[in-house]
């Protein structure tokens, strides 16, 4: 086990791509962090190159106290679990987990319960002989996990590991992925495009976005916090509503303590908004429905407001007996309220 | 399944569309295979009529398996198919392995090292003809700088490097093709795996890359050596003959040569029988293995 330091790591590809802009990250021993982002945002390129298959434009990298910078996958001491499982499909299960330890010319008693232990692990034990073609997906996808996990490796490494599952066992994998990493305390960098997989499996989540990180941080403070216009709008489900601070005044909101300065959009997150006023300070502002979106527990109601053209999402449980058309009050709490800057497209405060 | 059925409104339609094909296939295949099966089963009658041929059973395919030449011949196609789909098949490997680690210049490799499928094998041969020959050759000139003295024309081996050196060059080409396709399928996360497993280059080729690469390989062993063995009447013909002393007389080159040259027609067909046959197995193998592939 070993703690990750990435110091103003770059990236620029043969044509002049800058597909990592400096990015600087502390993983702890032990820690899971999760990077998110959409795609394109570098953020398997970063993965890549801790892993060494992508080669260090600069910066550097640290893998417990050695600079690896320039060593060979093999020798980073590291496992990656990719996206399409990459098992060697003319090997047996067995032999899939142990070819890395054959590789490193371990003792075949040592292989045996290595592969043993993780296969009991993982619950994959009655599979062993089988060639990956004869799994299901989420068998593959265990093994894959199985072939990191016999190495024992200072990090693990994973590229969107759950995107080819379904659903359903999506979530499951999820669940089992955490409670592994929470057992073997293994140092984890994860990186996906899903914010609800970010947030669920997150010590703490990296939101990147065009080459550089946007904010590091718990996944409650960032999804309390968000940093900037782009965190706001990518972390949390249905996204932050974004009202413009003037059109605010204008419509007679009063914004009981002066904003920041420089705000001049008011972020409010779906689940904030409230039909019943809140009690304590409050910001209420009113609109035309224009859909109701029943989703079984709570329901999205789509809100038009005057002279915007944006409608704002509400997040509401259950279904409120409503017309579409019908005016809205929509009350916040002000303490819940997001302060951005247009021009920075970072929080004010 | 549902199958699309064409109804012709003229009854003869169908056949006349077919009778091009049915006309060459029983002229140019099915009538010379059934006179070689009749002819190798008699014994040729001579020139002027006075002895009918006569019936000898198997009379000619047993005297074949006496016949010391037969066998050597035997020996000299055995040698000569491996050695060519060895070096044609390893070369190709080679060459496909480089070409798919370029980026940019990868098209143009692959375009040049196509080129050489495209010439006759005549041609092919007198080019081979010209390298080599002792007299006038450029690469008997630069081996006797090295000390070795070639001569094609007195040493066997030197001929039967030649032919297999002239016959499995053009081979590469097509080798190549299979190999950098089968290459490019390998998913590239499986290498990047292996690599992260401990694996070095060499070791990721032969334990992840050649493994998948076998039901090509497989399929290029069986293509590579029915070419070597029926494909090569050219290059032989335009730079050994056979010679020197039977060194380079592969079955359909001696066939060849009894049957138009010596004028043995029984034996000759007797010969082109067994081939017949080998071609037989050689296709049933591929079909039978290819369909079901070999499989990881």
């Amino acid at each position: 086990m070993a703690s990750i330091h990435i110091d103003n790591l770059h990236k620029v590809y043969a044509g002049g791509v800058q597909a990592v802009t400096g990015i600087s990250l502390d993983v702890q021993d032990g820690e899971m962090i999760v990077l998110v982002g959409p795609s394109g945002c570098g953020k398997s390129t970063l993965l890549r190159m801790v892993a060494g298959l992508e080669t260090i434009s600069s910066g550097t990298l640290k893998i417990g106290d050695r600079v690896v910078n320039n060593l060979e996958p093999a020798d980073r001491d590291i496992a990656m679990v990719f996206q399409n499982y990459a098992l060697y499909p003319h090997m047996t299960v067995y032999n899939n987990l142990a070819y890395g330890l054959k590789n490193r010319k371990m003792p075949k008693a040592e292989i045996d319960r290595r592969v043993q232990e993780a296969a009991t692990m993982l619950e994959i034990a009655p599979f062993l002989d089988r060639k990956p073609r004869n799994l299901s997906g989420g068998q593959r996808q265990r093994v894959a996990m199985g072939r990191a996990l016999v190495r024992e490796p200072a990090a693990f490494l994973f590229d969107e590991p759950l995107s080819n599952l379904d659903a359903k066992l999506r979530v499951q994998m999820r669940v089992e992925i955490k409670q592994l990493q929470r057992r073997l305390r293994t140092t984890s960098l994860y990186v996906t495009h899903d914010q609800l997989e970010a947030l669920t499996l997150a010590d703490r989540l990296v939101v990147l976005n065009g080459g550089m990180i946007e904010q590091v941080g718990t996944p409650m403070e960032v999804y309390n916090k968000p940093a900037s216009l782009f965190v706001a709008g990518f972390i949390g489900s249905p996204a932050m509503n974004m009202i413009s601070a003037d059109y605010l005044r204008e419509k007679g909101a009063v914004f009981p303590k002066s904003l920041p300065e420089g705000t001049d959009l008011i972020g409010i997150r779906p689940d904030e908004l409230t039909l019943v006023p809140p009690t304590g300070d409050q910001l209420a502002v009113s609109g035309k429905l224009m859909l109701l979106e029943p989703a079984g527990a709570e329901s999205h109601l789509y809100i038009h407001l005057e002279g915007s053209d944006q409608p704002v999402v509400m997040r509401v449980s259950g279904v409120p007996d409503m017309q579409d058309g019908q005016t809205v009050q929509m009350h916040a709490k002000v303490d819940a309220l997001h302060p951005f800057s247009k021009a920075t497209g970072r929080r004010t405060g | 399944m549902q199958t699309k059925r064409s109804t012709f409104s003229n009854k003869w339609l169908p056949y006349a569309l077919l009778a091009p094909q049915v006309i060459i296939t029983l002229i140019f295949f099915v009538w010379p295979a059934s006179q070689a099966l009749i002819q190798s089963v008699y014994r040729q009658g001579d020139a002027f009529g006075i002895r009918p041929p006569t019936f000898v059973g198997f009379r000619n395919f047993m005297l074949l398996f006496e016949d010391a030449l037969y066998l050597n011949s035997l020996k000299v196609t055995l040698i000569f198919s491996v050695g060519t789909t060895l070096l044609s098949m390893s070369v190709a490997l080679l060459f496909a392995v480089m070409v798919n680690r370029m980026i940019r210049s990868r098209d143009s490799y692959t375009t040049f090292l196509v080129w050489p499928y495209a010439i006759a094998p005549a041609i092919a041969g007198v080019l081979w003809w010209f390298i080599f020959n002792p007299n006038i050759g450029i690469l008997p000139y630069v081996l006797q700088g090295v000390g070795y003295n070639w001569n094609h024309r007195s040493s066997s081996n030197d001929a039967m490097i030649l032919i297999i050196i002239a016959a499995a060059w053009k081979q590469i080409s097509y080798n190549f093709l299979f190999f950098l396709a089968g290459l490019q399928s390998i998913p590239h996360s499986l290498i990047e795996a292996a690599a992260i497993d401990g694996a070095s280059r060499m070791k990721r080729f032969w334990t992840i890359v050649f493994p998948l690469l076998s039901p090509i390989t497989f399929f290029l062993m069986v293509v590579n050596i029915v070419y070597a063995m029926f494909d090569t009447f050219g290059v032989i013909h335009a730079t050994t003959e056979g010679g020197p002393a039977q060194a380079t007389n592969i079955l359909v080159y001696k066939v060849f040569r009894d049957g138009f040259v010596n004028l043995n027609i029984g034996s000759s067909a007797a010969q082109s029988v067994i081939l017949m046959g080998i071609v037989i197995v050689l296709t049933v193998v591929q079909f039978r293995y290819i369909e079901r592939r070999v499989n990881y």
